[in-house]
């Protein structure tokens, strides 16, 4: 929470700067986010790719692996969903929606595998080699939509775009006279699941037990390269997942390329991480926090129109979110060994694994482990 | 459709590598030190979109490239202080907060660009130098002694930095701190001290390598370095963490992204097609990292902060 008050005055002190007055600025942000049911749908729908990327970075993190290829994740589980919409047309909806997203967890998930593989068996570092799959999802994906998967109506211009897909595929909207549609369920049921997975499941224990401490785990024969593999697998299916609801939820019902790859993905393989260290790398958490910057995202487009002061602005601000979380993560563990009157060292050796251990260790395991390989 | 394979098509896409190799080397010998200390910074992206706007705008407002870089090295010091605090002193997860650091370039650039310039203004940004006799040679001179002034500089700092880093007292410590930081420690070398120069260091030849992209390109735009940072990270571990390494790997990335916008000049590849050949560096940096992970030690105290009551 200090943290986005720290972020939020710095966010007033560049508002000052840009010669906009912070307190309407601020106004015109929570409006444009919260302000009407309209709004609220718009800032559910911004929240969906943040909370399941989110959700898949929390279970990336947790098992030890730093997944920054969200992006890349959310290409590849449109692609495939795109793909299945355009093979299959004329299934009913009942079955091509569930096969759509279905599509997009397969895309997704082995998009994630691939690094998760090449870090087990060959150590090569995922945080590289997720960011490299984003670049090559992000021109395949160009290539895709300028060849093979072409808008073949476009004519003389082309246009990054396919087709408009079946109407079989579209997401059903939800009752009442918004946006909004099923896409915001599927997110909060594979919260849900996520933290089934996570904290319910013999898996989610190896999982979070290996990113504890990989030689450990390794010691006690748990299969340490799988759950590697599996994490970013997972995590990369829920990016995936995204990607589809980006695709089928869209008020275009295309698969589009306009203004780079961002322009699509609206960057939420990268906020989505915001969003889950937000959340404490907890999926149920990150549900109220996607929530939120996905309002910071509907309400910087509100300041945009409202105050010139351009959108960017909300990029930066999570960014500088991220910093203050992760600067204070090791502030208030620190604290809470102190109150607790106990030494860090004494804590963290004598630790067994908790149900719900701090994010600090499990991504300071993570990034040791990272840099290991 | 032109032919690729005539010498002087040849001699210009190998003159063009080396000018696009030159923000890579400059950023991965800058991240090379940092890592050889223990210090990832993720946030080489962010850097450069940093030192790139600014010495775009300066260079825009003044008329004069010296003081668009002069405010990029300001920029890449300040940037650095951030770091060194967030990640020494709050000992902040280091991949972590390297995304603060890109997800906060990309949108203040974005931002300040928007504002401030709103429509792409070319600047007028360095000119050629031509070292005298050398650029005269035939075909030689074309490709190595026809360039602006960072890339000399960039590669002149190739054995500076393996000079520094292995043969002198501060590049001792640099080793130390990143292999063995408590046995450092323990011999009087400050970590902190060194990791805060190190990454001070990183930061402005990261910031100075976005600054050299925009006076060579001559414009900026949203994301100019697409990727360019993350790619030069990637170089360090391709080069193993050595400057003549990252030079090779710098070189290598250049002609390959010279050779595409060139086939795609001649009209020899277009439009569906040079997005996929647009994919080969990124590719290339995966098949590399697969075959050379395993066999290049990393400096073993990388991404781990030093605390001495621990």
């Amino acid at each position: 929470m200090g943290a986005v008050v720290v972020a939020l005055s710095l966010g007033a002190v560049m508002l000052l700067a840009l010669g906009a007055n912070p307190i309407t600025g601020y106004a015109a942000l929570i409006d444009g986010a919260f302000g009407g049911w309209d709004e609220l749908a718009d800032t559910s729908i911004k929240a969906m790719p943040l909370l399941l990327v989110g959700v898949g970075i929390c279970i990336a993190f947790r098992a030890g692996v730093i997944n920054i290829g969200g992006e890349g994740q959310i290409i590849a589980g449109a692609i495939v969903s795109t793909v299945f919409a355009l093979a299959l047309p004329d299934l009913s909806r009942v079955l091509l929606v569930p096969l759509v997203l279905v599509g997009g967890a397969i895309g997704g998930g082995i998009w994630g595998a691939i690094p998760g593989v090449l870090k087990a068996y060959a150590g090569v570092n995922e945080i590289l080699s997720t960011i490299m799959m984003n670049l090559v999802a992000a021109q395949f994906l160009s290539f895709l939509l300028q060849d093979l998967l072409t808008d073949k109506a476009s004519g003389a211009i082309k246009i990054q775009q396919t087709e408009r897909l079946t109407d079989n595929a579209d997401l059903p909207l939800l009752p009442g006279d918004t946006r909004l549609h099923l896409g915001v369920m599927i997110a909060i049921l594979i919260a849900v699941l996520g933290h089934i997975l996570l904290f319910r499941s013999a898996l989610g224990v190896r999982l979070r037990a290996v990113g504890h401490n990989a030689n450990a785990s390794r010691y006690a024969g748990m299969p340490v390269k799988r759950s590697i593999v599996q994490a970013l697998a997972f995590s990369g299916a829920c990016a995936g997942v995204a990607g589809a609801v980006l695709v089928f939820g869209s008020e275009s019902h295309r698969l589009i390329a306009e203004g780079g790859a961002s322009g699509f993905t609206q960057s939420a393989g990268f906020n989505g991480i915001v969003a889950a260290l937000f959340g404490g790398l907890s999926p149920l958490a990150v549900i109220p926090a996607s929530f939120f910057f996905g309002g910071m995202l509907t309400g910087g487009i509100a300041l945009q129109q409202e105050l010139q002061v351009p959108a960017a602005l909300i990029v930066a601000l999570n960014g500088i979110v991220v910093l203050f979380v992760v600067s204070s993560l090791k502030l208030q563990t620190r604290l809470r060994s102190w109150a607790e009157g106990v030494g860090s060292r004494t804590s963290r050796g004598n630790e067994s694994l908790p149900p719900e251990d701090p994010p600090e260790l499990a991504v300071s395991a993570a990034v040791s482990e990272a840099s290991d390989g | 459709m032109g032919d690729f394979f005539t010498i002087s098509v040849l001699v210009a896409t190998l003159a063009s590598g080396i000018r696009l190799a030159t923000p890579f080397l400059l950023a991965g010998l800058g991240e090379t030190i940092g890592q050889r200390s223990g210090v990832l910074n993720l946030g080489v992206e962010g850097v450069m979109l940093l030192g790139a706007f600014s010495a775009y705008y300066i260079t825009l407002e003044t008329g004069s490239a010296v003081y668009g870089i002069l405010g990029a090295i300001f920029v890449g010091l300040v940037m650095g202080l951030v770091y060194a605090f967030i990640t020494l002193i709050m000992q902040a997860q280091q991949g972590i907060s390297g995304i603060g650091i890109y997800l906060f370039g990309l949108g203040f650039t974005d931002l300040l660009f928007q504002k401030n310039v709103g429509t792409p203004k070319p600047i007028r940004g360095l000119g050629e130098v031509h070292i005298p006799l050398l650029s005269d040679i035939p075909k030689i001179g074309e490709i190595f002694f026809q360039h602006s002034l960072p890339v000399y500089f960039a590669f002149a700092l190739v054995p500076l930095v393996w000079f520094m880093i292995n043969k002198t007292t501060f590049g001792l410590n640099i080793r130390a701190v990143g292999e063995t930081p408590e046995a450092a420690d323990t011999l009087g070398v400050s970590v902190n001290m060194t990791r805060l120069a190190t990454t001070l260091i990183g930061s402005t030849m990261a910031s100075l390598a976005g600054a050299a992209l925009a006076l060579e390109v001559g414009i900026f735009q949203q994301n100019l370095t697409s990727g360019q940072g993350f790619i030069a990270i990637a170089l360090v571990y391709f080069g193993a963490w050595r400057s003549y390494g990252v030079m090779l790997g710098a070189l290598l990335f250049g002609v390959v992204q010279a050779t595409v916008l060139q086939l795609k000049t001649l009209g020899i590849v277009e439009g569906a097609n040079s997005s996929l050949l647009a994919m080969a560096p990124a590719v290339l940096t995966i098949v590399v990292l697969a075959i050379v992970s395993r066999r290049v030690a990393a400096p073993s105290a990388l991404t781990r902060p030093f605390d001495r009551s621990a």
